[in-house]
């Protein structure tokens, strides 16, 4: 048997299919009879609806029906599935956010009607006839404007523009610690919004079969289940029994296909409406206005420190922008998932955030990879590299003066988590030493000599992955739970199915997890089979996303192997007539050690489906176990970023001459895999530090709406990177993994901006907001040159 | 997209007689503007006549100290010509670095210059080289045919057939590109010929333009540091989320410069 197993650089099973365009989208599911849907969208940011007319739609070529809210009047509001509490101890605000706008609509983009006719052509022209007469309202754009008296309100019903105002931390202490601070170090900063744009658009069929009432929705989801529930239960008042999610092989969601979205609950219901088979499938220039954006906060931030450059505090007051409605996950992004990593890696005694959530007549805003965790870790990156300017200390030196130490774990930080282990410090030191830190002079001597600014930016970043357990993060709001499913089937014939209620939309499942398999029952990577996606399949799960995939997922599917193992020693015992207490199991073999008497797996698989030779007073039958995982602690990747650039000061043009991640994900499965995700997000989160700007101007339309306008990162606009880890093995979870999803999305940012703020201090700039466009970049030059 | 009708005409006259009995018709040439526009339901002609077919309306042909390239020949036909190399090859640069491999196969001279997009390269290689665009109805010098932001003096019915370059002494193109597009923020094209120096500007303004300061200077001495110092105004130039037109003017001189130095060097 070839060595598949946990550490070994497999290459990616689902690439055979991938790489052949062998995959099954939700586009290429078709069906006898389907019609097509097409939503009419608001190109309005904040309007009163006065009426609509689709008496014409109607009449169009090719049209099944035209529907407008009115006729979705016994479809429920699109649910949020997490309720924050304000420091008020009242429930945030959380206003209805209807399938199709009811009265009003709040943001370009907002679905109006929907036709659903033929052919997807003949949808959208009808689509154009439909008549809607609107009465113009301010649009409610910038945060600070929107919760000031005199704004128009984006929820006439709220009231305010304000969603809840959050705060966390003992803020007596921190104001006490402040008053006692050597040096405070303050910054205004943007973090700015991002649209997503997974490579597959988002799709949803709705289908209904009149003979069991039985529905269908086939979707572009990372999180079958979590749909059936919300969709079903909350919105179209379908019992799971009676409703199947299937979330094919999805290309990309990075947080954005998390969410229940109008679409899925308009093809359901439009299939049961009309008995046929109901698609919708996005164009681009849709998902740029219904995809749920990402980040966007306006925070201030204070560190005070003693003479010595420890930190004695830190105090963040930050803006958050939820968009016109509540998406899904929304409330928990800048609360719980930012404010309890402001620790970072640093032993900071004291701190407080305060966060209000804001409505603005804009695109819903929800987790976008990292989620909330990015936002935390640019201020804080950032705050750090301010204090370490105003006082003179190396950008390196600061940070080991303040990291946590190895001897410090289990550490407990100000802001509610417990880190479980860590060694910042070594991951600190590898990454200047790959880097060559020490060199850097020279090489921004050689820059300068070509008329180049050159800066290097440190960032030590910290992550929370696989959010958790269940009872602590219920009482903080969340509606769900936040375990992971697995079941192992075991085949009569020793091959191995796995269930898994986690989703793999480009994260390579089938072979990690394969991996895991291979090398916890010792048999072929070959033999094992991942499935994934379908409520109909699957027993349950809460899907993928904040890395929970391998520290919960895979530890789901540790525990049911484990269970296998128990079972099969059972029967092992009884063909070996001996006790089961003498059977140990190890490469594929239940043995008794000491003697010679073993069996194979693929043999006890076989007698546990012929059961000839079998304990049947005792022992079921079958192979087969599930076990449900609910991690103890969120996991707590680390590690530090350092990033080289040049900026030709003439154009303000960011050249990236050397990118180095030296990541802390504990037990690594797949290391190529890895690899690849740390790429993944350091290109995004590169996209977000110099390219990606969502812009909306003070009438809320969007002027970054198409590929035109928003810059998505290209090759060309990144170097090659260099990646290598460090390992502390996660404590309590059985494969001892971390995560690796977010982390390269997370740590880059303020690394870059640092290393850009720090070629530019020769000329004077000591701020900038991404994204560091050229224009930005120059800008901030020439303001400086001026000044 | 709306319906429309689908013309494929074999020669230029018939392309022009199809155009004249349509409604509304369109040429289609590489379509990277109009098709899109199309997809987006922005316009909707009536009738599309498809130029793909006239294949006197392709190729390219060297004629003593000049250059003729058919408005169908592609961007990458154009960059990979060994003529083009070696008569021009600021004109073959430029036309490797439009768009990416997809458009350069597809996209065509002849469309980008009847659509005269304000952010396109081409115009600035035709002014700067003091090109002449031939028609079916006649010939029209490049600096009169760029008239305005998507207008140009193309009559009613009249077709693009050729583009006809004087090969220059020496020539460079500097482009700042637009980060998401790719489009030209600024593009500057310096030639150096028998007629003297030409510097024009893409991206910058509603239409291509030459900046007279920049050619006397380089004239008098033709080195980079004759336009380092020559500012354009920004009054008029174009503003976006991507460049403000201050911006703009600032990077003229800097892509004037750097084309200069360039073909100095």
């Amino acid at each position: 048997m070839s060595n598949n197993g946990i550490g070994v650089a497999v290459r990616r099973k689902e690439d055979y299919r991938f790489v052949r365009g062998a995959g099954t989208y939700t586009d290429d599911i078709r069906h006898v009879g389907e019609a097509f849907a097409h939503i009419l969208r608001s190109q309005h940011a904040h309007a009163k609806v006065v009426s609509i007319d689709t008496e014409a739609a109607a009449a169009c070529d090719g049209v099944v029906a035209v529907y407008t809210s009115a006729d979705m009047a016994s479809v429920g509001g699109i649910p949020c599935g997490w309720q924050v509490t304000g420091k008020d101890g009242n429930p945030m605000n959380e206003p209805k956010h209807p399938v199709l706008a009811e009265g009003k609509v709040r943001h370009v983009g907002d679905p109006v009607a929907v036709v659903v006719a033929e052919s997807q052509a003949q949808a959208r022209d009808a689509s154009e006839v439909i008549d809607v007469e609107y009465e113009l309202l301010d649009a409610v754009v910038d945060m600070s404007a929107a919760i000031s008296n005199g704004s128009a309100t984006v929820h006439d019903d709220v009231g305010t523009n304000l969603c809840f105002d959050w705060a966390l931390g003992d803020k007596e202490a921190v104001d006490a610690a402040f008053e006692q601070a050597h040096h405070v170090a303050k910054l205004s900063l943007v973090n700015n919004r991002l649209i997503p744009n997974a490579i597959e658009p988002r799709c949803a069929i709705g289908e209904y079969d009149q003979g069991t009432g039985n529905y269908t929705l086939h979707t572009t989801s990372q999180n079958p289940h979590v749909i059936r529930l919300l969709m079903g239960a909350f919105v179209l008042g379908l019992p799971e029994h009676k409703l199947r999610v299937h979330a094919p092989d999805v290309g990309g969601g990075f947080g954005s296909k998390i969410f229940n979205y109008a679409e899925e609950i308009i093809v359901t219901w439009c299939a049961g409406q009309l008995n046929r088979p109901v698609k919708w499938i996005s164009d681009r220039s849709e998902a740029f206005m219904s995809d749920a954006h990402g980040r966007d906060h306006v925070t201030n931030v204070e560190l005070a420190l003693d003479e010595n450059g420890k930190f004695l505090a830190l105090r963040e007051h930050t803006l958050a922008n939820m968009g016109a409605y509540l998406s899904t996950f929304a409330p928990c992004v800048p609360t719980y998932l930012h404010g309890t990593l402001l620790a970072g890696q640093y032993a900071t005694p004291v701190i407080f955030c305060e966060v209000k959530a804001v409505f603005t007549n804009t695109v819903p805003v929800d987790a976008y990879r990292g989620a909330g965790r990015p936002e935390a870790t640019y201020l804080l990156e950032r705050i750090v590299q301010v204090a370490a300017d105003d006082m003179g200390i190396d950008a390196a030196e600061i940070r080991r003066r303040n990291f946590i130490q190895p001897d410090q774990f289990p550490y407990q930080t100000p802001v509610a988590l417990i880190y479980d282990t860590g060694n910042y410090e070594a991951s600190l030191d590898k990454a200047l030493e790959t880097a060559d830190y020490a060199g850097f002079e020279d090489r921004k001597q050689e820059s300068a000599s070509a008329g180049k600014l050159r800066g290097i930016g440190i960032a030590s970043y910290i992550e929370a992955c696989g959010i958790a357990p269940s009872n602590v993060v219920g009482s903080l709001g969340a509606r769900a739970g936040l375990y992971e499913a697995a079941t192992i089937r075991v085949n009569p014939t020793g091959s191995v199915s796995v269930l898994t209620g986690s989703h793999s939309h480009g994260q390579g499942h089938e072979t990690t997890f394969a991996q895991v398999v291979s090398e916890k029952l010792g048999i072929d990577f070959d033999s094992i089979d991942i499935v994934h996606g379908d409520t109909n399949k699957i027993p349950f799960g809460m899907g993928t996303y904040g890395s929970r995939s391998i520290a919960v997922g895979g530890a789901a599917i540790v525990k049911a192997i484990d269970k296998i193992v128990a079972k099969g020693k059972k029967i092992a015992a009884h063909l070996l007539e001996t006790s089961e207490s003498d059977i140990e199991f190890e490469n594929g073999q239940f043995v008794v050690p000491g003697t010679d008497k073993a069996k194979a797996f693929g043999e006890i698989a076989l007698t546990a489906y012929v059961p000839h030779q079998y304990p049947l007073e005792d022992l079921e039958p079958g192979l087969e176990e599930t076990a449900f995982y609910d991690p103890k602690n969120f996991t707590f990747p680390a590690g530090t970023y350092v990033c080289e650039v040049e900026v030709d000061p003439e154009t303000g043009v960011v050249d990236i001459q050397n990118f180095h991640a030296t990541d802390d994900f504990g037990v690594v499965i797949n290391p190529m895999i890895v690899e690849g995700q740390v790429h993944g997000g350091l290109v995004q989160g590169i996209g977000q530090a110099m390219l990606e700007g969502c812009s909306y101007d003070e009438n809320g339309q969007l002027l970054s709406g198409s590929y035109m306008d928003y810059t998505m990162p290209r090759a060309t606009d990144v170097p090659s990177f260099s990646v290598d880890t460090t390992v502390t093995v996660c404590e309590h979870n059985p494969l001892g993994v971390k995560g690796c999803g977010e982390a390269g999305a997370i740590g880059s940012p303020p690394a870059l901006i640092n290393a850009i703020l720090n070629a530019l201090s020769d000329v004077g700039v000591s701020h900038l907001d991404m994204p560091a466009t050229p224009q930005r970049v120059w800008q901030a030059i020439r303001d400086a040159q001026a000044s | 997209m709306y319906e429309f009708n689908y013309k494929t005409p074999a020669t230029v006259s018939e392309a022009a007689d199809m155009l004249g009995a349509s409604d509304d018709g369109q040429l289609l040439a590489g379509g990277h503007t109009l098709l899109p526009t199309m997809k987006q339901r922005l316009a909707a002609p009536s009738d599309l006549i498809d130029l793909s077919g006239v294949s006197e309306l392709r190729g390219i042909t060297v004629d003593g100290d000049s250059i003729t390239v058919g408005a169908m020949t592609t961007h990458a036909e154009v960059a990979g010509s060994q003529d083009v190399q070696s008569a021009i090859p600021a004109l073959a640069d430029l036309a490797e670095r439009i768009g990416d491999p997809q458009v350069r196969n597809r996209g065509t001279i002849g469309g980008s210059i009847a659509n005269n997009d304000p952010a396109a390269d081409y115009p600035a290689a035709l002014v700067g080289l003091g090109a002449a665009v031939n028609t079916n109805q006649r010939s029209v010098s490049a600096d009169d045919f760029f008239v305005d932001m998507f207008e140009t003096a193309l009559n009613e019915g009249e077709i693009v057939t050729s583009v006809t370059f004087p090969a220059p002494r020496r020539a460079a193109y500097c482009k700042f590109p637009n980060p998401a597009s790719r489009y030209a923020i600024v593009g500057v094209f310096v030639s150096q010929g028998s007629d003297g120096v030409r510097v024009a500007v893409t991206g910058a303004g509603g239409s291509v333009f030459r900046v007279s300061e920049m050619e006397s200077a380089l004239s008098d001495s033709f080195s980079p540091s004759s336009v380092e110092n020559v500012t354009i105004s920004d009054e008029g130039l174009n503003s976006d989320i991507h460049a403000s037109a201050e911006y703009r003017a600032h990077l003229v001189t800097v892509m004037a410069k750097r084309a200069v130095a360039q073909i100095s060097g």
